[in-house]
């Protein structure tokens, strides 16, 4: 099996597991179970996003997306928690 | 080195169905956040790894490297509010006879 197989059957894995976890984010009840959906979605894409560059063969440049996903991710989970700490929602 | 790249990236999306399974068959938001807070914390960390063993020396992998480090911070700080965030709003824990046990007091808000 070569490495781009290898690289393509992980990342169609990853992207299943993506599917299964927007079940949560769809029916998950009351917001923080949405949120922890999106958020473990996020990590996932941070390396579908990686090893998409790996297939191109173009790392240099998906890696840059990478890391500006990884900061939009970190920041979108802290400022709704921050968000519905305040408010108090359910 | 190729086949302890692999290796790593294979142990890597393991931990991330494991994570994955616990967020859908879990009871309530307080494990579905264990289980997810640590198998995806560990998964991101040792797919990276093994990646960045595979690119080889260079500029490239250290950006992978950079990016590990940062989850490696970032993920368990984002659980850790969000956990915050849901016990100040009151999302009750799960137990097995239905009733609610908890210690100590709330903290308002």
């Amino acid at each position: 099996m070569s490495l781009e197989k290898f690289f393509l059957i992980n990342s169609l894995i990853l992207s299943i597991l993506v599917l299964l976890c927007l079940y949560r984010v769809v029916y998950g009840p009351g917001v923080f179970n949405r949120l922890i959906g999106a958020s473990v979605i996020g990590t996932k894409t941070l390396i579908i996003l990686v090893l998409i560059g790996f297939l191109y063969g173009r790392v240099e440049m998906f890696i840059d997306i990478s890391l500006v996903y990884a900061l939009l991710n970190f920041i979108v989970t802290i400022s709704a928690a921050k968000y519905f700490q305040r408010t108090g929602a359910m | 080195m190729t086949i302890l790249a692999i290796l790593l990236i294979v142990i890597g999306t393991f931990f991330f169905f494991t994570s994955t399974v616990g967020l859908l068959r879990f009871p309530d938001f307080y494990s579905r956040m264990h289980a997810t807070g640590k198998g995806d914390t560990l998964g991101a960390l040792l797919s990276l790894l093994g990646l960045a063993l595979l690119n080889g020396w260079s500029l490239t992998s250290l950006k992978i490297l950079f990016i590990a480090a940062f989850v490696f911070i970032t993920s368990p700080t984002a659980t850790h509010a969000l956990l915050r965030a849901a016990f100040d709003s009151e999302v009750k824990p799960w137990t097995k006879d239905g009733k609610i046990i908890r210690e100590g007091e709330v903290r308002r808000k």
